[in-house]
């Protein structure tokens, strides 16, 4: 692949910006994507890649930039609009309607009138046409459901491409496929690329970035790291390029604790998993400690601080909290038990956006009081406000419903409501994601300050300097596995990002 | 009316917007517009007399005649708290109404009866709750089985005492219905008193607040330490025995059971006053005061398109028409699509 | 066997039962004269579940269906008084049934809002303009009623094919043909299978619920029709809770309540076994009609917690 000089780029993304309201997602983006390519796009979650793919098959607006297609200016309004130009796109949870049969399925689509009459003789041909360019051999008259998810994923591709698709979106295609099925999917993919499409792949499995990408663009915080032959750019610069700042910038200045500072044990896990989540690990978290959860997406982070609150179910394994076996525990036990939880997800699993900021941080406290004892409105106003002042959230009054503050305040009201639970055990996934730098220190230093009040903290983060300047100790993930613990003056982003990129291990 | 709203907002900015933006102002509007075109249809609409020791009146009419479907409409507030929606609410008062004469023809006392008809709606609520609580039915399907079977429960309750003749005489009853005490109808100081009792229940334990977190997010919930499942099972039971409540009533009214024909559609009457009260169906709030409201506006209908000499059915459009301006003045895109003919027709 | 088809099978086996059990209990009752006679009593009910069903199966739900059916009842009948020939007043209100359905469709996608309320302001829009229309039984005298009313195809047996039965089962078919044999039946089984993903799929969301509803509304128009010829009278009042009768034959006829799953074909068994109920506790003279709601109930429990577990083995099969 020779980006200079070979033939003339299929798609221009130029100087791309979006902004949506409190965060921006993307600003001034570039990317090329020539035909015959296949181009890896790479970045954290909410590093901009999904909405830049949104942007360029017209599912979202842009605010800045323009789209060229073969050179001309092109001005999407929906995905409709793009596929009619041979843009089609394939989504990260496939979509296909699994109750329906896979003739049926790929039958779906624009159609030419409202009452067009199916003839479904002429239906299954083309349902084995399509899927013959993909060399798969199904029963089409099967419910998509019944089958395997790599042949849904398939077949969410035979639906994408027609005749004149020239280019291929694909939103992370492999993460639920085992080594074999993605064999397949490439070789796939490979026989698309020699016959002229350029073929976009997101995806945060780095072997297979390799394996099957002539190009790679690292995305972060919505801006474009770099673009590069991938085989010009090594696995570490990659994984540095993906949560790491460049190289020579200032290393963290907090001193490590060493070991033998470590308080009480707080939280001791034992061998527990959950069988194709996250393998079994041994876990310990201590008084006055803070222990950072390195790993790249997908490595199974956000799994084990959910089995250690018990929001996953662990099906083996042992978990002891304040020297107290606790089971099998509900995330209500361990409320009662001590341990608080900050999720990821701030939209979906953190906040009650409609509800008050008092309301939300008010709501685990309350849990852990019962329905019955109510905290009077004087005294959830005060504690409400205590927070507000203690974390500096910006906001005008307690009583603002949650939705209308920036992502930034809306982490702190989860922080807020995690601490006003009293808890001894902190977990914390992804403190600062999608939040602006001032706020993001402010968070580092609580955790900090948290952590020398003797509550027991676990960090999950996928910001390496994060991790490097809050932990004591940090537990590495690779491949939904526990793969090692670094303390003390070994908690290094060097160490790390080898442990992370397997060279210990001896891969690549 | 939508149109002018939009206006509004542009000329004066500051003040008119805020009020336009109180939730309650517009249910209180509408009320009072209802109440003042009744007001000019019938001069003496406002009239309040004493008669036999009671207040009488247009106005207490409303007040009287609102409380069964208010008080099926709180229960179901607090059941669209937690996204849910409760169909069977009828067939509850259905099922009420026949435990209650079965009940006085056995001959029990006062206090057994009434413990009974609430027992019986508890029941029933714990039934929904339990198919969508712990089996995970969706609400308006869940509910669907009770709706459409607790009218037949009712009519086989009124085989066990083998009677042909449902009707009775029961001076208890009849004190709930008709009585009065210093003046107010008895049935309006017992609604006050459940009201309350509901508000106290809702309101000054945290149970309000977990169930509006379980309706605005359930998965954020369980994560911060509420069992959601509790919370809705729990919903679904309240609205069992508020509508139990409005089942007494209604058959006091009667002095029979008709499981057939008694509160038909008093299940949509309540999901609208619930509406009309700035509830909306995608849970996580409940405005009990406001859902009152949303009551005495449907009832407030009614009366005012009976004493305009229309034929009652007439309402049932009106109600429509109400329903229709509701949800479009809660849609976004009509709203836009509104704005937007609006912008455009002085330019 | 395709576990779709499951709830397919549960119904054609209870309805089976039901027969043989009447079979059982009382002589002439497996013949075809009772099925004859349980095709045209319930003709009207089949008629609007096969709308609702087409409803339901995009994860929708209509409840203004007995309100038209009234309504479409009481308008036959007094543009018979006016002197319209019968067939000209259904071709009337059939048009518009489809034009309010396509209104009821357009407002739910546009404004975004459940079709539950919408449907319901539906039921009582519609109902209140059966009020306007007249406020008593008005009769429909014509010939053409009477022609209607005599018309039947012997049935081998001693039982006949009336005239409800004939339209019912011909807008049986044109229904299986518009589910099974067009792009749009195609696309109503997408939208309530996975709303989003027949979005991406390149599904016209807006167009195919206007159809949708539409359709509904054509047939509790074409069930309105059919209840006033049977009746031979339009009243104000007829089919009060009916849309709960059509919700259910389309349930006990294996069709999720959820979207998505289903067969047009089935509601005709399910409606067959409602109708079975009735016939059956009828024959029995002694029970009470209670037990015709009561069995209902537990049948449509028996179905909706089936297909609960259905549809998480589904969910299982499916996408993450």
């Amino acid at each position: 692949m020779n980006a200079s000089a070979g033939p003339a780029a299929r798609v221009e993304m130029h100087a791309i910006g979006k902004s949506f309201p409190g965060v921006r997602a993307l600003s001034g983006v570039d990317l090329t994507l020539y035909p015959g390519e296949i181009h890896a796009l790479l970045g954290e979650n909410g590093a901009g890649k999904s909405t830049l793919i949104k942007i360029l098959t017209g599912a979202l607006d842009r605010d800045a930039g323009e789209i060229r297609l073969d050179g001309e200016p092109v001005d999407f309004r929906s995905t409709g609009e793009a596929q009619t130009s041979g843009i089609s796109t394939v989504y990260q949870e496939v979509n296909l309607i699994p109750a329906m049969s896979v003739t049926k399925n790929l039958a779906l689509g624009p159609s030419d009138g409202a009452f067009g009459i199916i003839s479904w003789r002429k239906a299954r041909a083309a349902a084995r046409q399509k899927l013959a360019r993909l060399n798969l051999d199904i029963d089409i008259e099967q419910p998509v459901g019944t089958f395997s998810v790599a042949v849904q994923q398939l077949v969410a591709i035979a639906h994408a491409l027609d005749d004149d698709t020239s280019v291929l979106v694909l939103d992370e295609p492999t993460a639920s496929l085992d080594a074999q099925e993605t064999a397949t999917l490439f070789s796939i993919l490979r026989d698309l690329k020699s016959r002229g499409m350029a073929i976009v792949f997101i995806t945060h499995f780095l072997d297979q970035v390799y394996e099957i990408s002539d190009r790679i663009s690292v995305l972060r915080n919505g801006g474009l790291v770099g673009t590069g032959l991938a085989s010009d750019i090594s696995r570490q610069e990659l994984i540095s390029m993906m949560i790491g700042r460049e190289l020579g910038e200032v290393e963290a200045t907090f001193a490590h604790k060493a070991s033998e500072e470590k308080g009480t044990e707080k939280l001791v896990a034992r061998g527990i998993g959950r069988k194709r989540t996250l393998e079994p690990f041994d876990l310990t978290l201590h008084a006055g400690e803070v222990v950072g959860l390195a790993g790249l997406l997908g490595s199974g982070r956000t799994e084990l601080t959910k089995l250690v609150l018990g929001a996953i179910r662990a099906d083996s394994g042992t978990l002891e909290v304040g020297g107290k076996d606790v089971g099998r525990n509900t995330p209500r036990q361990s409320l009662e038990s001590g341990i608080a939880f900050c999720p990821e997800d701030r939209k979906a699993e953190g906040l009650v956006g409609d509800l008050s900021i008092r309301e939300n941080i008010m709501l685990s406290m309350q849990a852990k009081n019962g329905w019955l004892r109510r905290v009077p409105r004087k005294q959830q106003e005060r504690l409400a406000s205590e927070m507000i002042d203690a974390l500096a959230i910006a906001t005008p009054d307690a009583e603002k419903p949650v939705r209308q503050l920036s992502g930034g305040n809306q982490q702190k009201v989860v922080l807020a409501r995690a601490l006003a639970s009293k808890p001894e055990i902190l977990l914390l996934d992804e403190p600062t994601r999608g939040i602006d730098v001032g706020a993001h220190a402010e968070i580092i230093m609580l955790i900090r300050r948290l952590c020398e009040d003797g509550m027991a903290l676990l960090v999950a983060s996928s910001e390496l300097d994060e991790i490097v300047a809050a932990s004591d100790r940090v537990a590495v993930m690779r491949d939904r596995r526990k793969i090692g613990e670094i303390a003390g003056e070994d908690i290094k982003r060097d160490n790390i990002i080898r442990m992370i990129a397997g060279e210990d291990g001896g891969q690549h | 009316m939508a149109s002018t709203d939009s206006t509004a907002e542009h000329s004066a900015p500051g003040r008119v917007k805020a009020i336009a933006q109180s939730r309650a102002i517009w249910p209180l509007l509408a009320l009072a517009l209802i109440l003042i075109v009744a007001g000019f249809i019938s001069p003496n609409f406002y009239e309040i007399r004493i008669v036999e020791g009671r207040l009488f009146g247009n106005l207490i009419d409303i007040l009287y005649r609102a409380v069964p479907t208010a008080l099926v409409a709180l229960g179901m507030a607090v059941v669209i708290g937690t996204r849910g929606i409760d169909l069977s609410v009828g067939s509850i008062i259905a099922i009420v109404g026949a435990v209650i004469v079965w009940r006085i023809k056995m001959g029990d006392p006062h206090v057994t009866i009434l413990f009974t008809a609430l027992a019986a709606g508890i029941l029933c609520g714990m039934w929904n709750g339990f198919l969508v609580a712990a089996l995970g039915i969706q609400p308006i399907i869940a509910t669907l089985i009770l709706m459409v079977s607790g009218r037949g429960i009712g009519m086989l309750i009124n085989l066990l005492y083998g009677g042909t003749d449902p009707s009775f005489e029961s001076a208890f009853l009849q004190g709930l219905s008709t009585g009065s005490i210093w003046l107010i109808p008895t049935r309006l100081v017992l609604a006050a008193g459940i009201f309350l009792a509901l508000w106290l229940l809702i309101r000054r334990t945290a149970l309000g607040l977990f169930v509006e977190s379980v309706g605005g997010n359930a998965a954020a919930s369980n994560l911060a330490g509420v069992n959601a499942r509790v919370i809705v099972f729990v919903a679904y039971v309240l609205c069992g025995l508020l509508s139990a409540w409005a089942g007494i009533i209604m058959t006091a009214d009667t002095h029979t059971s008709d499981p057939v024909s008694v509160a038909l559609y008093i299940e949509l009457d309540a999901i609208l006053a619930v509406v009309i009260g700035g509830g909306s169906l995608a849970g996580g709030r409940i405005y009990l005061g406001m859902t009152v409201i949303g009551a005495l506006v449907i009832q407030a209908l009614t009366t005012a398109t009976l004493i305009s000499g229309l034929p009652p059915e007439y309402n049932l459009i009106i109600k429509a028409l109400v329903v229709l301006s509701v949800l479009f003045l809660q849609s976004a895109n009509a709203r836009n699509a509104i704005r937007g003919l609006v912008s455009r027709k002085p330019s | 066997m395709n576990k779709k088809y499951l709830p397919l099978a549960a119904t054609i086996a209870v309805f089976v039962a039901l027969f043989v059990t009447g079979g059982a209990m009382y002589n002439n009752f497996l013949s075809t004269l009772v099925l004859g006679n349980i095709l045209a009593d319930n003709a009207f009910i089949i008629i609007a579940a096969i709308g609702a069903t087409f409803v339901i199966l995009s994860g929708g739900i209509d409840l203004s269906i007995g309100s038209m059916i009234g309504l479409v009842g009481v308008c036959m009948a007094v543009l018979d008084r006016m002197g319209w020939h019968p067939l000209a007043a259904a071709a009337l209100m059939i048009c518009f049934g489809i034009l309010y359905g396509a209104l009821q469709g357009f407002i739910i996608d546009f404004c975004d809002i459940q079709p539950f309320i919408v449907t319901l302001a539906g039921l009582f829009l519609l109902r209140g303009l059966c009020f306007m229309v007249t406020l008593e039984s008005v009769p429909i005298r014509h010939d053409f009623v009477d022609l209607y009313a005599s018309a039947k195809i012997p049935l081998p047996g001693r039982g006949v094919l009336r005239s409800s039965a004939i339209v019912m089962l011909a807008s049986l078919a044109l229904a299986i043909f518009i589910a099974h044999f067009t792009r749009f039946g195609n696309s109503v089984y997408a939208i309530g299978g996975d709303k989003e993903s027949a979005r991406l799929m390149g599904v016209n969301i807006r167009r195919t619920t206007v159809g949708i509803y539409a359709i509904g509304g054509f047939y509790s128009a074409l069930a309105g029709v059919v209840y006033a010829l049977y009746t031979s009278s339009g009243y104000p009042l007829a089919g009060s809770t009916l849309e709960l009768s059509a919700i259910a034959a389309v349930v006990l006829g294996g069709t999720l309540l959820t979207g998505g799953v289903g067969m047009v074909a089935g509601t005709l068994f399910g409606g067959m076994i409602l109708g079975l109920i009735s016939t059956l506790i009828i024959f029995h003279g002694s029970l009470n009609s209670a037990w015709i709601l009561i069995s209902s109930g537990v049948l449509l429990f028996a179905f909706i917690v089936l297909h609960r577990f259905l549809v998480s083995s589904f969910d299982l099969r499916g996408t993450s």
